[in-house]
């Protein structure tokens, strides 16, 4: 008996050894382990053995079915082993296909911008302030200090709806209606919005564009409140090695009367063709409010006292991304548009 | 504004300063200076030479062979091809080795057959704008005075040894319109004094008066009027330094009488008029507002129809100039001209801009005027014209000046302490810095009291009120030296409003869904103006449009988005996804201003997600917009205030167009465009929407509140039902939700069928419905207790539950 449990051993190995798929290793347990397998056999007929061979017999018959067992086990880890590899391999794909797309849409360069310059006010205490782009002259010229007749309001520059009414030729008049609005309390606005003019449309006009202005008005608000503000708004948006100057200028709103420089951001000062050559680049303008402003809205200029500036997005845009033509902001090509889903930094 | 350095100087030491670094300086103090032309820059070996014979060529017809002395011992041969060219002239040559502008180089050359040491030049050849050359010599060479020394250096007679400045002025500088208010800007900078020019002349012993009346019927409109007559006068060409001056400023040189009004006006910005005396022909000057239908043929040669607010200067009987704005061709300086009067006066600048633009007639005069001139320079700068006629012109200026003067010429008197201008700066300049600018400046003050009493010279107009003095203070001290520092106030919270953040959480889910956000233009044309307009409201239209394009306000969006979802197809393959926020403009409101609603819009054409290559991509069709439209008002917290219905719009597809319903009021549409608009726009199957997203963003949404997460398992039971085809599954929906009660936390469309399995004119509609208690687990026979409910209510809209 012990030599049949011995044959049986070998056979069982062997077949275990030739086994080359999780199936037929399954045949095989089946064929020596299971119930009807022949060391089961060989089990129910130890009965028949005498009382003193039992045992023995016994511990060899467990010894050879453990053995089986721990072979056929190993044998069945490598086989699922290797199936679970031809598995994976089948079912391998070309990872370099295109991804199924997600969506693929963004904000035009002009929202990017006024977002930016909002964004940062914001963070300064301002708050955000909307108004009609159909405005009435009182308050696209007269409160801000442009009386009819005044040479600064020619009407072949504006679109007028009737004597009295016209597109708005910049933001301004966002200014004097929040002056009315807040009734003498001091505050701090940003206003960003459409503009007409009467230009023909051009690399560098177009008759709608954008503009975004700002306004502070409180007691004692000095001018070099304004250039503080200015100059972190310029680091802000074009990089913290930027330094700004003031020139006189003239706004029939504002007096004095700024325009505000950058030092170059593409040559740094040096000198090239964004800056033709000077360094500095023409960024905005800004000025402490007129008297006549702060009192047309409700504001008297002995207690309070204000600065404004005032910079078209488009100029911006166009500096900040090398853009060379005012009317790609109003085509909608989608070429165009496309390039600024990214973020920067 | 052109200023010519060499001219300037004549006014105010410039001294050592380079020309950049005097542009430089009136840039950063006040005036923009836009660019230094320095004249001579590319010219070299010019002089003057003196042609002694001149012939033919003998084998070109159009070519002179000259010999010209250039100053050497032996005369040099020059071909010249200007038609004016003759023997006895002194002309302009550039030698061999000279360089003209635009890096021309001259050469030793042949020119058929004969040699040619250099070339007679023109003005134009020189750098001249042809607009300024004189008219007798614009077509040819130019010739320089007798006096000129043949081989010397011609720039300097040309003037163009010189820089000119050209300043980009802002309205309310004025001033700086003339040689001498740059002069005192300049002054002011360098800390110089200012030399006035010399207006003293001879007089004879009779008075203009005698020969000339003076009436003023609008003391209004013209508050000064001053005549000088010049008798014996010879009209000519005038010197070279003047032409040179006069076209350096970009004028060019007429006569010697029109070229000293034209040199005055230049120098002191007070615009001056000569009249032909004898053309004048009623020795009496009446200056009074046009009549009705009145017209005047201006020097322009152009008849202009005047209007009774025009002012006019008559001779008593017809109109001789449009006052402030051009003279009459009928009293016009000519050659044989003997005596003149010179028109010095100041006339309102409104009244001047009006005419001037009414007439769209601009100049030299009337844009000083209507910018207003110096009331006390009027006067002066008609001695100046007088003394330069005398001098250049041989006149005699007779005794006096004819007079109507009621204009106010007072300084403005302006009182500001030192301490307002610091205050205002946010600076501390010390008292004394603040005096030392106000005498360069040649402000005239007291400090009285600690304040500054300063009388504002009336060259500059500009000056009038304590902010004024703040930035003349400040410019000349430095802009650069004001600190920078923040607004010291109690602080106040800034950031977007509810509606405003919320516009910009809509913009957000329309780009990360793949529409690209557009901007185009507010104006389009009539017609196109109310297309697609949710509601029908009158249109608003420009008085003055540029074109019928850009003429009227849109009342919707999609016009131009549909125009822009063109552009991009007609260029690129595939599919384009836009949107919009912007205002239409709809009917006249309370306040007189159109209503300005703020709108959204989206146009999908083409393909639509999915991915080419796994084979999902899909076309665009009305439920991916619809889905667009639900997600974007789900993030608005508004899901259970939407519903839709059949709608229809002029454009839209009659079958494949809904109304979006907030709070059962129509807020926007939702379509595909219809076939043949579809095909007239060049366009695939194009789905569009529009909303008024100010009534959306208006709406306020529940508070955002946390619910406890279920703890108990939900059941979900589904249900087909065969309905008629035109059943909508709203309606279906709807039973569904009133007849089921709280267990019904969610249904769901998961099938539609119309195929040919289904009986002719029916479809199948499969919905998912999901039941749950939130206090216990759903037996059995509770959710089927609430379903057989459902199923009657929908039975009872006609549907057969499909087995
Ligand atoms: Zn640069």
């Amino acid at each position: 008996m012990e030599q049949q449990l011995n044959q049986l051993k070998e056979e069982a190995l062997g077949a275990i050894r030739s086994a080359d798929s999780v199936r037929s290793l399954n045949d095989i347990r089946v064929k020596y382990l299971g119930k009807k397998g022949p060391i089961t056999d060989l089990l129910k007929g130890m009965g028949k053995l005498p009382a003193e061979e039992r045992p023995k017999m016994g511990a060899l018959v467990n010894e050879v079915r453990g053995k089986v067992t721990e072979v056929l086990e190993a044998r069945m880890a490598v086989l699922e082993e290797e199936a679970v590899s031809r598995k994976l391999e089948a079912e391998a794909i070309d990872v370099t296909l295109p991804g199924t797309p997600a969506g693929t849409g963004n904000h035009h360069p002009l929202t990017r911008i006024v977002e930016e310059i909002e964004d940062f006010f914001i963070s300064m205490g301002y708050e955000v302030a909307e108004g009609p782009e159909v405005e009435k002259d009182y308050y696209n010229f007269e409160a801000l200090n442009l009386p009819k007749g005044h040479p600064a309001r020619d009407m072949q520059d504006s679109f007028y709806i009737t004597e009295d009414v016209l597109l708005r030729t910049h933001t301004s008049p966002v200014q004097a209606r929040t002056m009315e609005a807040k009734e003498g309390q001091p505050f701090r606005i940003i206003c960003p919005g459409k503009v007409y003019r009467r230009d023909n449309d051009d690399a560098t006009h177009s008759h709608q564009f954008t503009q975004i202005e700002g306004l502070v008005v409180g007691e004692n608000i000095r001018m070099s409140d304004l250039k503080g503000t200015l100059d972190r708004f310029a680091k802000k948006m074009f990089g913290e090695e930027r330094e700004i100057r003031l020139r006189p200028s003239y706004f029939p709103f504002t007096e004095p009367s700024v325009e505000m420089d950058i030092s170059c951001f593409k040559c740094g000062g040096e000198g090239c063709n964004v800056c033709k050559g000077t360094g500095w680049i023409e960024i905005l303008g800004a000025g402490m409010v007129h008297p006549n402003v702060l009192r047309m809205g409700g504001y008297d200029p002995d207690v309070m006292s204000g600065f404004a500036f005032g910079m078209g997005p488009e100029r911006i845009a166009m500096l900040k991304y090398g853009i060379d033509d005012i009317r790609h902001f109003y085509t909608d090509d989608v070429r165009f548009i496309a390039q600024f889903h990214r973020a920067e930094g | 504004m052109k200023v010519s350095l060499n001219w300037l100087n004549d006014y105010v030491d410039i001294g050592e300063v380079s020309p950049a670094e005097l542009a430089e300086k009136i840039t950063r103090s006040g005036i923009e200076v836009d660019a230094v032309d320095d004249r001579s820059e590319g010219l070299k070996n010019i002089v003057v030479g003196y042609v002694l014979e001149c012939s033919k060529h003998p084998q070109a017809d159009k070519l002179n062979v000259c010999r010209v002395d250039v100053g050497e011992e032996a005369p040099v041969q020059i071909i010249c091809g200007a038609p004016n060219v003759a023997a006895g002239q002194h002309v302009v040559v550039a030698r061999p080795g000279a360089r003209l502008p635009g890096g021309i180089k001259i050469k030793k050359a042949k020119l058929r057959g004969e040699e040619s040491h250099g070339m007679i030049c023109s003005l134009q050849e020189l750098g001249f704008d042809g607009k300024v050359v004189p008219k007798a010599y614009a077509d040819g060479i130019y010739v320089l005075p007798e006096s000129a020394e043949p081989g010397s250096d011609a720039l300097a007679i040309l003037g163009l040894d010189d820089t000119v400045l050209e300043l980009d002025l802002t309205p309310n500088r004025a001033d700086a319109l003339s040689m001498l208010g740059v002069a005192y800007e300049a002054g002011a900078i360098l800390s110089q004094e200012v030399k006035l020019p010399d207006t003293s002349h001879g007089e004879t012993g009779d008075p203009a008066s005698g020969m000339l009346n003076l009436r003023i019927d609008a003391p209004e409109a013209n508050p000064l009027y001053g005549a000088k007559v010049v008798r014996n006068v010879k009209v000519g060409e005038s010197p070279d330094w003047l032409k040179a001056r006069l076209m350096a400023a970009g004028v060019r040189p007429l006569n010697n009488i029109v070229d000293v009004t034209n040199y005055v006006l230049i120098e002191y910005g007070q615009p001056l008029h000569a009249f032909d005396y004898d053309r004048l022909g009623t020795g009496e000057i009446v200056v009074r507002h046009a009549g009705e239908g009145e017209t005047i043929v201006t020097l322009d040669g152009a008849e202009r129809k005047l209007q009774p607010h025009h002012l006019l200067i008559t001779n008593g009987r017809e109109p001789v100039a449009i006052a402030g704005v051009m003279g009459g061709a009928n009293s016009e300086v000519h050659d044989g001209t003997t005596s003149v009067v010179i028109e010095a006066a100041w006339f309102d600048p409104a009244s001047v801009r009006r005419t001037s633009r009414e007439l769209g007639l601009r100049s030299d005069a009337s844009t000083r005027f209507e910018k207003g001139v110096d009331p006390n320079r009027v006067l002066a700068a008609g001695e100046r014209a007088a003394a330069l006629m005398e001098e250049l012109a041989g006149g005699e200026v007779m005794a006096g000046t004819v007079l109507f003067d009621e204009l106010d010429k007072e300084p403005v008197r302006v009182t500001v302490s030192p301490d307002f201008i610091n205050e205002r700066l946010g600076m501390k300049i010390p008292f004394e810095d603040m005096e030392k600018i106000l005498g360069r400046l040649q402000f005239p003050y007291e400090a009285v009291n600690g304040l500054f009493v300063i009388d504002a010279p009336t060259r500059r107009g500009d000056i009038a009120i304590p902010e004024d003095i703040v930035e003349e203070i400040a410019r000349l001290y430095g802009y650069d030296e004001i600190p920078k520092t923040l607004p010291v106030a109690e602080s106040i919270p800034g950031g977007l409003n509810p509606y405003q953040a919320k516009r910009r959480v809509v913009r957000r889910f329309l780009e990360g869904a793949g529409l690209y956000q557009a901007i185009t233009y507010s104006l389009t044309s009539e017609k196109e103006a109310q297309k697609f307009a949710l509601d029908t409201a009158p249109v608003t239209k420009l008085l003055m449009p540029m074109s019928e394009e850009r003429s009227t306000l849109r009342q919707s969006l999609l016009p131009h988005l549909l125009e822009a979802a063109t552009y991009n197809t007609a260029r690129q393959a595939g599919s384009v996804a836009l949107y919009e926020t912007g205002s239409v403009f709809l009917a006249e409101g309370a306040d007189g201003l159109p209503v300005e609603v703020e709108h959204a819009a989206a146009v999908i054409t083409g393909d639509w997600s999915g991915s080419e290559w796994q084979g999902s991509k899909r076309p665009v069709d009305f439920y991916a917009v619809k889905g667009i439209v639900e997600g974007m008002l789900d993030l608005l917290g508004l899901t259970g205030r939407l519903s839709f219905r059949k709608g229809e719009m002029a454009g839209l597809h009659p079958g494949r167009t809904a109304d979006v319903l907030l709070d059962g009021e129509r807020v926007g549409i939702i379509g595909q465009l219809h076939p043949s608009e579809q095909k007239a726009r060049d366009l695939k199957d194009t789905v569009v929407m529009e909303l008024n997203l100010e009534e959306v963003l208006r709406k306020e949404n529940e508070p955002l509140l946390y619910r406890p997460v279920p703890k108990f398992p939900s059941v979900s039971r589904d249900v087909a039902l065969v309905v008629t085809k035109p059943t909508e599954s709203g309606t279906l929906e709807s039973a569904i939700r009133s007849s089921a009660g709280n267990l019904l936390k969610e249904v769901r469309v998961f099938d539609v069928y119309e195929g040919d399995k289904m009986e002719e004119g029916m479809k199948s509609i499969a919905f998912s419905l999901t039941y749950q208690d939130p206090e216990h687990t759903l037996t059995d026979e509770e959710v089927t207790e609430v379903h057989h409910r459902v199923i009657e209510a929908l039975e009872a809209e006609g549907a057969k539950v499909r087995s």
